[in-house]
């Protein structure tokens, strides 16, 4: 699915990576554990409630690259320059976690494990 | 190649950087993709022990033709009971680290598991030392 279809699906706002908006997207992650993410060996889409900058720095090290932001949680300045320094891509909706997932699982997005 | 970094107790907001710098050198080098995860990702964690289990330390790396060392020493409480923390589950973090969406006993066994070589070594009252290796 391409990002372009999950931002529309989610009526979502890009934050960051409009450029990037073209690419498909197969696998998603959901946490709001930065511990359980860093475990990760795959690099999925994140879907998370966890919104600060350590977000961003653990999908950095993760090397994950698209976040989406459940409950229309405050992206701050600091974590729109991280994601820009590392090219990332964020999208930000006003669903909850579960129902986000929910519809992605729907539209054909698939768990990791 | 060698790199010292400085972690501060609590500065979450900073809590990467060293780990962000040594992915980018590494990037510069070529080295193997998988490996600069594995290796961000261990140093990361032990950066992010220093700042939240400990009063802060140094992060000293050492990059080689064929490997990569890294020592986060911090002065802190130490750790009473090594084994103990290394057991998947096993934390003390406090709700403000965990509201940084750490705090899962998960750390030290992914350091475990994403290095080659790992030694923890502590005093309690004094501080923490994390040895790690990584073979390119
Ligand atoms: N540098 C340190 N100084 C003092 N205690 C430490 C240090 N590193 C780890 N510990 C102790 O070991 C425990 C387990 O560490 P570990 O990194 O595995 O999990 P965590 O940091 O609690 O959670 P997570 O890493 O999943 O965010 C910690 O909760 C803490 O009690
Ligand atoms: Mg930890």
């Amino acid at each position: 699915m391409k990002l372009r279809e999950i931002a529309k699906l989610l009526n979502a706002t890009v934050c960051i990576g409009e450029n990037r908006l073209d690419e498909e997207v197969e696998h998603a992650f959901a946490s709001d554990l930065m511990s359980d993410v860093l475990t990760l060996k795959d690099t999925p889409m994140l879907i998370t409630g966890l919104c600060n900058v350590q977000t961003i720095r653990t999908c950095d090290m993760a090397t994950l690259d698209i976040i989406i932001v459940v409950r229309n949680k405050k992206v701050t300045e600091d974590m729109l320059e991280l994601a820009e320094d590392n090219g990332m891509v964020i999208l930000s909706c006003a669903y909850s976690m579960f129902k986000v997932c929910g519809m992605l699982y729907e539209a054909g997005i698939k768990p990791l494990f | 190649m060698h790199q010292e970094y400085t972690v501060v107790e609590g500065d979450f907001v900073n809590a990467g950087k060293a780990s962000s710098s040594v992915k980018k050198t590494l990037k510069q080098l070529n080295v193997d993709p998988t490996k600069i995860k594995r290796v961000v990702v261990a140093l990361y964690e032990a950066e992010v022990n220093a700042i939240a289990h400990a009063y802060g330390g140094k992060v000293l790396v050492d990059i080689d033709s064929d490997k990569i060392k890294m020592v986060v020493a911090d002065k802190g409480p130490g750790i009473p009971d090594i084994a103990l923390a290394m057991q998947e589950g096993y934390s003390t973090a406090r709700p403000e680290v965990r509201d940084m969406g750490f705090g899962a006993g998960m750390g030290l066994p992914n350091m475990q598991k994403n290095v080659d070589k790992l030694n923890v070594t502590s005093e309690v009252g004094v501080g923490t030392t994390v040895e790690m290796e990584v073979n390119f």
